[in-house]
């Protein structure tokens, strides 16, 4: 079975564009695709630390099964799909799953959207060796609820990829006047600073929810090589975390 | 789509194979499409062709298992002097000498012969798992879709892949089925090499001789008694010479080449290039990657045009291997973007300024001569900025886009 069987041919074509649409990486989705590769060096190198994975060799994450939560057009589903783990993407905006169903068609990988939240899937008892929660945290209308279904969607000893963006006047010159005003790299309104976590906040909250947070790094842009890096000191704005839920 | 391999290298010289060793050595399946038949350079006698290899260089064929194969076989370059000077005048008084000792690296760069070169580069693909090497075929046909890039061989074979790589010289086919254009333009010069024997040893000292007509690179091969030549002319008068007998060449060059090391006799086959820039206006398409020549044909002063190209190499396929190892589409294009933002800017400047110093020294305009022969003068005074051309010479500078490629300072990927 492929990704698009459950895809009325008819409609292929306007996903097809509008998958393009979210992989073009000069477009309208330009800042995620900037922010992917040091998102995904974290990411990759976290799951490989804790699973004990070469990422040299080929399928390092054969016989892990993954979350990505707030999966959009699959920019974190297919990478973790080719390294070979199992990979369930799940979105609450009902018309991104087929948008990411017919990119990973393209790619030729087998990816399983789905339009559902965390908090259903962990209802339904779905569980992974990790789950990925990136800039999804700062959208939610309670994050300790949202957490605490992350938590649950976790195996003993999995762990959570969580990243968001810090509150103070930086982050607000940032993300808000310059990402949705200046540079018009998302449209206005995307973000409500007000509902910002500092990292303290964010760990208070992990820990509330019942996971160990284990490592928080910041996330940087460099204008000058107009790209991101990781930063074990600058959490002034973008950051993401590592939580670990108790083995046993 | 069921793929023949990740990456597809179009080109068998030799940044081709070299990019194709660092792909599959970190794993990736790569196949080259070289137009000549396997054997054909492989055992070949002496021709008197050979590159001058950075010390960046070096360091990149040591990771990929090409250098370990030329043991004994490299001359190093342990001095360079250059000169300014005018045919049967001897050299101007002013000499800028680069002697390796003002580097801790050791020597600045290496003479290696192709015929030793391409045959190293032979046996490591031969020895190395998920290459495969395609020799007389060549490419009639390539198609991009969402999925991949399809290639049409002259033999009717198709071959699928995730990215296709153009390491197919200046006139570069693959970026021209891309409809990616090129700038460039003559200088009016031809570069006349061949190789040359000579009574004295030369003692591992390169010297570059700026005449009016052009430069003359004298280059030390092993053994201390041969040189290779690079000896620019003007067209015209190129082609005349290249058409006389040997003695008659031989006539022609020793007012220029000096009697410094003894007497001279031809060594080799003699080979004439026009002196021509060619830059493709995009290194990146869909799916598609320009590499060396096919990228940026530059003006073969210096002997910068392998090492440029190896540069090449190193940063795309760092670029690659990263992407891969993140699970990334290694034929996207925000993948393929960061190697064209890291090699473009550097390679330019390069390009134009080496048409820059040829511009300045192949004339005889007295001030011009005055002011090479004190700017000469002046960056051998001056220690530091010497020891700056030298390292940007032997590749140990990242250049003004940051960052060295790993493979460039002697580390796998």
């Amino acid at each position: 079975m492929t990704a698009t069987s459950t895809i009325d041919p008819a409609e292929v074509a306007k996903f097809e564009a509008m998958a393009a649409e979210w992989w073009d990486p000069a477009g309208k989705f330009k800042p995620l695709h900037l922010m992917n590769p040091c998102r995904l060096d974290y990411i990759t190198r976290q799951i490989a630390l804790e699973f004990d994975r070469d990422l040299t060799a080929p399928a390092p994450f054969a016989g892990l099964r993954i979350l990505d939560i707030g999966c959009g057009g699959g920019l974190l589903s297919e990478p973790m799909a080719r390294l070979g783990a199992e990979v369930v993407g799940a979105d609450a905006a009902a018309r991104n799953i087929p948008v990411a169903q017919v990119h990973a068609a393209q790619s030729g990988l087998k990816i399983d959207y789905r339009h559902t939240t965390a908090e259903d899937l962990a209802a339904a008892g779905e569980r992974f060796d990790a789950v990925l929660n990136m800039e999804v945290v700062e959208h939610v209308a309670d994050p300790l609820a949202y957490l605490t279904a992350c938590q649950g969607l976790l195996k003993p000893g999995g762990l959570m990829i969580c990243s968001t963006m810090n509150r103070n006047p930086k982050s607000f010159l940032m993300a808000i006047v310059g990402a949705e005003w200046v540079m018009r790299w998302l449209p206005k309104g995307t973000h409500d600073w007000a509902k910002f976590l500092t990292p303290d906040e964010l760990y208070e909250l992990i820990r509330k929810a019942g996971l160990t947070p284990v490592d928080r790094k910041g996330m940087v842009f460099n204008p000058l090589g107009w790209s991101w890096s990781l930063s074990a000191r600058d959490l002034s704005c973008n950051y993401v975390t590592t939580s670990l839920k108790p083995a046993g | 789509m069921e793929r023949d391999a990740d990456i597809l290298v179009v080109g068998g010289g030799l940044n081709g194979p070299a990019l194709a060793l660092a792909l599959a050595q970190a794993g990736l399946r790569v196949t080259v499409i070289d137009a000549r038949p396997a054997p054909a350079r492989a055992e070949a006698g002496f021709d008197g062709r050979a590159y001058a290899l950075a010390l960046a260089s070096k360091r990149l064929l040591t990771v990929i298992g090409v250098w370990g194969r030329l043991a004994g076989k490299v001359q190093p370059i342990l001095k360079i002097k250059a000169s300014d000077g005018r045919a049967g005048q001897g050299p101007a008084p002013f000499f800028l000498t680069f002697d390796h000792a003002e580097i801790e690296e050791g020597p600045m760069g290496f003479m290696a012969e192709d015929r030793f070169l391409y045959a190293a580069f032979l046996a490591a693909m031969a020895e190395t798992p998920g290459l495969r090497l395609l020799s007389g075929e060549t490419v009639t046909a390539q198609e991009v879709t969402a999925e991949g890039v399809t290639v049409t061989l002259a033999s009717g074979a198709t071959l699928r892949a995730r990215l296709l790589v153009g390491c197919d010289g200046r006139g570069s086919g693959v970026a021209a089925r891309a409809g990616i254009r090129r700038h460039g333009w003559g200088y009016g010069q031809t570069a006349l090499v061949t190789a040359i024997r000579h009574a004295r040893d030369h003692e591992g000292v390169a010297q570059q001789f700026f005449m009016p007509s052009g430069p003359l690179a004298i280059l030390p091969l092993p053994g201390g008694h041969h040189s290779s030549i690079v000896w620019s002319e003007a067209e015209a008068r190129a082609a005349a010479i290249q058409a006389l007998p040997d003695a008659g060449y031989l006539e022609a060059l020793r007012p220029r080449f000096g009697d410094f090391l003894g007497e001279i006799a031809l060594a080799g086959a003699r080979f004439t290039y026009p002196l021509t820039l060619s830059l493709a206006e995009r290194f990146t398409a869909p799916r598609l990657a320009l590499v060396g020549d096919a990228a940026h044909g530059v003006h073969p002063i210096a002997g910068q045009g392998l090492n440029l190209g190896l540069r090449d190499v190193a940063a795309l396929a760092q670029v690659l291997v990263e992407a891969q190892r993140r699970g990334e589409d290694i034929g996207a294009a925000d993948v393929l973007e960061r190697y064209q933002r890291w090699r473009r800017f550097d390679s330019t400047a390069l390009a134009l300024g080496m048409d820059g110093v040829n511009r300045l020294f192949s004339n005889d305009n007295p001030i011009l001569r005055a002011g090479r022969d004190l700017g000469l003068g002046l960056v051998n005074a001056l220690p530091g900025l010497r020891r700056g051309f030298m390292r940007q010479a032997a590749g140990l500078s990242a250049g003004a886009t940051g960052e060295l490629p790993r493979l460039l300072t002697g580390q796998a990927i």
